[in-house]
């Protein structure tokens, strides 16, 4: 903050303050005249004192004032004698926080997972921490949605052995199916869902999925595999069962192939202790 | 009539009191739609124009200002002529207030619903609209200083500071909170940007509440108060006090609107601190409408008028101590983002705004139609009026304390682990016992305001409904104090 505006601040309450202080002290008669003489309309006004216990009000209000801009920060720049921020008071509460509850989850983090998948108490922390973190996306039953994967079934497109899962919850995953529209033109791009289709058993156009295949066979097979079973290093889907990430019907395969697709699971490192990422871990892969 | 005030200037008066009713049905109705779909969410229809999102703007724009504006610019108008003994500066300029202002809410109506917003809370308005705000606001401030400089009375009556106070509290905050640039006649973005955009918005957002539904509606109490009872004003000294109180301290507490969030520390704590100073200054008008009523008690069995007025007061006094108290930053942090807000808000808006204003109302439209002062079509229909209000009020406040308090609580509570019991979607359907009472407490106050509008509309036909005549005369004399005027 600048000099002139501190100064704005400061003397803008202490000056308002002060005229406060000075109009309760020069209204402070405490007899009443009957009334003040002036008439509108019919209306009179009395002269009667300000109550005092409302002055009382005021004045203690305004002293509190004093001292809580003196203790907090409030006058401008000045930070107060209290050294109080917001950031503070969160960081402490964060860390009483956290202290209160590192025992427990020490002694769930020291568990290895076969014991840690047996004990009723860890895996009712692992669904409540799943609640906390992971249902927005994923979903209160863990089913999934339209873009986000269901962590029940079989399907994992960054793999399942606790490595891989910790890894995908410690750092993230970012996949990139990029757009295929222009390379594969309008035309292609039908060819190429026909073929998707018909990898996964579905019905289709037979023409154009043999044309479709050439074309997969260049652009596609790279991060999915000739036989569409997918790679688990790129996150790149099985494209031969009936689960899908983005819908598998003609319409949404040609979508996904016109305009691509960016999957993003978000760091929970920075967020998630150790001890709570192994739970949450243990939980998934117990699903 | 005297002479004198058969010169006075009824006309617009009589359009503002009309227009007030009309559209507080509008706006209360659009009120009562919203608590419906919150409760049944499948009233949104899948219509983006019957959204939750874009009818809420409508309906807070359509009670401040439509109802709310009309109220007291009917008020002002009219106590300005009175308490100055002189007709207004110029009755053009003041037809042109009420079609400009008409012109405003007529398409703020047609722009909120089509999603035409700025986005900014209170001040959704996009900027052709804001500029012919600020012509009509303009125009309103030259016939109402016009008035008072042309007074034939030494004095400036009480109730023309507040409602000045009003006039230039608000052309400050509208025209400093609306300054954008505009890229299409539909769409304009702040000069402000981030936490200073944040902190404008809510310096407006809150002094529009001080200035608008506080120092007016303070203007309307100050005139009709008095008028209604009979009664002076019961202190000058505190009505000089607490009026500069309030004009002072009021702008300092927008803050409390962003605690917790990026504004920076002492702004936050300065919103806080000097949103508690605010209850004493808040209570010195509290304090004096009751003090004025004092001595004429026994006017409460007769005359419902005067129920409408006294209750508005005791609720301005509950939400003025209510706004500090959830000001304080470790209560905010439970109360904030919950329903507790919205309960705290119509406290005031139904409780203290709406009331005082149909009282006002029904104080003056019989005057504003050649009648004398109480003779309404139906007395008992205002007294039914009277609690249907109270009692929607109640149910709609206790129901979103209720529902405040569970959200708040669900929201922060942990399990033994330190993870969240609750998600937030748990929290939505506790919710729901809470909204469809609040449905409830909303409807009673929108039939209320219907017996409102038939009462009106009987009396402007210049009809009386047969009533049996008022109680006997108390058994006791009211007490008298001193100064009752003759």
């Amino acid at each position: 903050m600048s000099m002139g505006w501190h100064w704005f601040v400061v003397l803008g309450l202490l000056l308002s303050l002060a005229a406060m202080f000075w109009l309760l002290f020069a209204n402070r008669q405490r007899t009443s005249k009957g009334t003040t003489g002036h008439e509108w309309d019919g209306i009179e006004e009395l002269d009667n004192p300000l109550p005092m216990w409302w002055v009382g009000m005021f004045v203690v209000s305004m002293i509190f004032t004093l001292g809580y801009v003196a203790y907090y920060p409030g006058l401008g720049d000045f930070s107060g004698a209290g050294s109080w921020s917001s950031q503070a008071q969160h960081d402490a509460e964060a860390a009483r926080h956290e202290a209160r509850f590192a025992p427990l989850y020490a002694e769930l983090g020291s568990m290895d997972e076969e014991a840690l998948a047996q004990d009723k108490r860890g895996m009712q922390v692992g669904r409540r921490l799943y609640l906390n973190h992971c249902s927005t996306c994923h979903g209160v039953n863990a089913g999934g949605a339209f873009g986000f994967p269901n962590l029940t079934d079989d399907e994992w497109q960054w793999g399942d052995s606790y490595e891989d899962i910790r890894y995908t919850l410690v750092n993230g995953r970012v996949a990139q199916m990029v757009p295929w529209g222009a390379a594969l033109g309008e035309k292609g791009v039908v060819n190429v869902a026909h073929y998707v289709l018909q990898m996964s058993g579905q019905e289709h156009d037979a023409e154009r999925a043999a044309a479709g295949a050439e074309q997969y066979n260049t652009l596609c097979v790279a991060c999915h595999g000739m036989d569409g079973k997918g790679n688990k290093l790129f996150g790149a889907p099985d494209l031969t069962n009936d689960i899908w990430l983005y819908g598998g019907s003609l319409e949404q395969i040609m979508f996904t192939l016109n305009n691509g697709r960016q999957g993003n699971m978000p760091a929970q490192s920075d967020i998630l202790s150790d001890d709570k990422i192994h739970i949450l871990t243990t939980y998934i892969r117990s699903l | 009539m005297t002479a004198e005030e058969n010169n006075y200037d009824y006309g617009v008066v009589r359009y503002f009191a009309i227009a007030t009713v009309v559209w507080g049905i509008v706006g209360m109705g659009v009120g009562l739609l919203l608590a419906a779909q919150l409760a049944w969410p499948a009233l949104n229809f899948d219509v983006p124009w019957l959204s939750f999102g874009r009818l809420r703007p409508l309906h807070t724009n359509a009670v401040i200002f439509a109802f709310g504006g009309c109220a007291l610019m009917a008020s002002a108008f009219y106590a300005v002529q009175r308490t100055c003994h002189t007709p207004l500066f110029s009755n053009g300029l003041a037809w042109f207030v009420f079609w400009g202002w008409q012109l405003v809410i007529l398409s703020a109506a047609i722009t909120l619903p089509l999603g035409i917003t700025t986005s900014k809370e209170y001040a959704e308005l996009e900027w052709p609209i804001d500029i012919l705000i600020t012509l009509v606001w303009v125009a309103f401030a030259i016939v109402f200083f016009g008035t008072i400089a042309k007074r034939k009375v030494e004095h400036i009556y009480v109730a023309n500071w507040f409602f000045g106070a009003l006039i230039i509290g608000v052309a400050i905050l509208h025209i400093f909170n609306s300054l954008a640039l505009p890229v299409s006649l539909t769409k304009s973005y702040s000069v402000y940007s981030g936490s200073i955009d944040a902190m404008v918005q809510w310096w407006y957002g809150h002094n529009a509440v001080g200035f608008f539904l506080t120092a007016g509606f303070l203007g309307i109490m100050y005139y009709f108060v008095p008028k209604q009872a009979g009664r002076p004003v019961y202190s000058y000294r505190l009505s000089i006090v607490h009026f500069w109180a309030l004009i002072a301290i009021y702008v300092w507490a927008g803050p409390h609107h962003l605690h917790y969030t990026s504004l920076p520390d002492w702004a936050q704590s300065l919103g806080m601190v000097m949103s508690l100073v605010l209850l004493a200054p808040s209570w010195g008008g509290m304090i004096n409408g009751i003090m004025t009523l004092s001595g004429a008690w026994d006017k409460l069995r007769t005359d419902p008028i005067i129920k409408f007025l006294i209750v508005s007061i005791s609720f301005y006094g509950m939400s003025t101590f209510e706004g500090p108290m959830m000001s304080i930053k470790t209560i905010n942090a439970l109360s904030h983002n919950t329903d507790w807000t919205i309960g705290h808000v119509h406290s005031g808006a139904l409780g203290w705004v709406a009331m005082v204003s149909m009282g006002a109302m029904y104080h003056l439209i019989p005057l504003m139609f050649g009648r004398k002062a109480g003779e309404m079509y139906s007395v008992k229909l205002i007294n039914l009026h009277f609690w249907l209000s109270t009692l929607g009020t109640v149910i709609y406040i206790a129901s979103m304390w209720v529902n405040g308090l569970l959200q708040g609580l669900m929201w922060r509570a942990t399990s033994i682990d330190g993870t969240l019991t609750y998600s937030f979607a748990e929290a939505v359907e506790a919710s729901y016992p809470g909204y469809y009472a609040r449905f409830v407490g909303g409807a009673i106050f929108f039939v209320g305001i219907c017996i409102m509008a038939y009462n009106v509309y009987m009396t402007t036909q210049g009809k009386t409904r047969e009533e049996p005549a008022a109680p006997a005369t108390p058994m006791l004399e009211p007490s008298s104090q001193q100064g009752v005027p003759a």
